[in-house]
């Protein structure tokens, strides 16, 4: 089981490439050159500072930003030129579990679960039933079906909002902050759940966060993403001991370093701070 | 000319978001589907902003026959005439104060509701959510809240009408005295049921059509913070009364 389960993390099948990317807002690059292989069946990190495009990377992926220079290819399709109607068929590829859990606050928790099942197929309700129930009762929560979003602990919605990610089965999960707010056993839990669940289906999974101390025991391999660009990549317990001034300094938090404490707007004429 | 473009400035953003608007509603009636699903949160919505307004709608609907027949028996009294009180209030209810007065009332308590529950929506990131999870949220959020209006509307104004008019019977019969069979006999004979009921109906169609619009088109385009979501609501409420009115003079001006 190990040795399988290591399999699958080593897997050299690329299911996303990303090329060149380029992405501006205004005058501000985001994100500059930035290239990688995503193995099919691994966790992968996007970390670095607040504000740095890491949530941006994720939405380029997921087709809700355009790219303006590269491009991003997933299972030999790329996204960029796909109609919105190809783009919305290949959504359903994906699970997403957003900041604070994003469920809908008009839905109680079961009808939370069932919205992309409904959307999606047309399984008759008794199935659809056995299938919520079923996930439910795989993040530990069978019984609250019938409670509404604002009745529910941080870490139970992050929970439920985790089932009906994966309601649909997908073969990607998209994380962007899922533990930020949490409890340190609810933390433990949702960890637990994203690695046990990527390895049990075999999905790829993405995760944007820049809290480090988390991501250490859950991820196969991170990319610390600096001033636009890839500033590192390797397994966590590599960046920590790395050399490279930027990646050390997220990595161990430190102040001092080329991550820079005054923010510096673009075109700045001054050079007071530099 | 430069104070030309200055002006021609100014009017380019309103325009661009009517145009918006406009388009925002085609990609609404796109959705339409008639599927069991979305009749039945069509039918939830209705419930939501529609009979959840009934009371505030009726109490106003009784004051309001109330304080009209007041005023009008005072002025028809001079000449002899307070027997024609319930034609009067039949015809200036049915005609224009029960559309409009509705209308306003709806714009503030559903109209600022459905606009903060969208906006907040999108603060959540909710609205992301649907997005990549494949459900076009302008059909699922947006459509159900802007059909349930256009429903809900033309109800509460023949509710409000036939409040109005209790109040009416209430005032000027239990208070001022009047003979009943006058009364009735002058609201059966000189109000006509196609022409001021129904022609009053049809402007309530289209005063739910506008703030439902206004209401969903805010929420959605809200920014999604908690100033920008206040923003919106006050927006919802100005503009809706506003294109109220307006739109109240241009089909009372064409359609009678």
């Amino acid at each position: 089981m190990e040795d399988s389960k290591a399999k699958v993390r080593r897997s050299d099948t690329p299911l996303i490439r990303i090329r060149d990317l380029v992405f501006r807002r205004g005058r501000t690059t985001i994100l500059d050159g930035v290239s990688m292989d995503i193995p099919k069946g691994s966790i992968v990190a996007f970390m670095g500072p607040s504000g740095v495009g890491k949530t941006t990377i994720l939405r380029l992926i997921s087709g809700q930003l355009r790219p303006d220079e590269g491009t991003i290819e997933i299972g030999g399709k790329i996204i960029s030129s796909m109609s919105y109607a190809e783009l919305k068929r290949f959504r359903r590829n994906f699970g997403v579990l957003l900041q604070d859990g994003a469920l809908f606050t008009d839905l109680t928790v079961f009808e939370n679960i069932a919205t992309p099942v409904r959307e999606h197929t047309n399984l008759p309700e008794p199935l659809i039933r056995r299938l919520v129930m079923s996930k439910l009762s795989a993040v530990g929560l069978g019984g609250i079906e019938e409670k509404m979003p604002h009745e529910l602990s941080g870490g139970m919605a992050r929970r439920v909002a985790f089932a009906r990610a994966v309601v649909l089965d997908p073969a990607i999960m998209l994380y962007d902050e899922p533990m930020t707010g949490l409890d340190p056993i609810a933390v433990s839990t949702v960890r637990t759940l994203m690695r046990e669940t990527n390895d049990a289906l075999g999905l790829t999974s993405i995760v944007v966060t820049h809290n480090v101390n988390q991501m250490r025991e859950l991820v196969d391999y991170c990319y610390i993403i600096v001033a636009a660009k890839i500033a590192g990549e390797g397994p966590p317990e590599e960046l920590t001991a790395s050399t490279e001034a930027g990646v050390n300094q997220f990595m161990n938090g430190r102040v001092e370093g080329p991550i820079p404490f005054h923010y510096k707007p673009p075109g700045a004429p001054w050079g007071l701070l530099d | 000319m430069a104070v030309e473009e200055k002006y021609l400035d100014k009017l380019a953003g309103p325009v661009a978001e009517a145009g918006k608007c406009l388009l925002f509603l085609f990609r609404m009636l796109l959705g339409i589907r008639f599927s069991g699903s979305q009749i039945l949160t069509v039918l939830q919505q209705t419930y939501l902003i529609g009979a959840r307004s009934l009371v505030i709608i009726m109490i106003c609907g009784f004051f309001v026959g109330m304080v009209l027949s007041l005023q009008a028996i005072n002025a028809l009294e001079q000449f002899g005439a307070s027997d024609q009180v319930s034609l009067l209030v039949g015809k200036s209810l049915f005609r224009e104060l029960g559309p409009v007065l509705t209308a306003l009332l709806f714009a503030g308590r559903a109209g600022t509701s459905v606009t903060a529950e969208i906006g907040l929506m999108k603060a959540t990131n909710q609205i992301e959510a649907m997005e990549l999870m494949a459900i076009d949220p302008i059909q699922r959020i947006a459509l159900p809240r802007f059909v349930a209006g256009v429903i809900s509307v033309p109800l509460l104004t023949a509710m409000f009408n036939a409040l109005a008019i209790l109040g009416s019977v209430v005032f000027s019969i239990g208070v001022m005295d009047l003979d009943a069979g006058i009364f009735w006999s002058k609201l059966q004979t000189g109000v006509y049921f196609g022409k001021d009921f129904v022609g009053g109906l049809w402007k309530s169609v289209v005063f739910g059509g506008t703030i439902s619009l206004v209401a969903v088109y805010f929420g959605y385009s809200a920014r999604p913070t908690g100033a920008g979501v206040g923003t919106a609501t006050t927006n919802t409420v100005v503009l809706s009364s506003v294109l109220v009115l307006i739109f109240d003079f241009i089909m009372t001006s064409f359609l009678t």
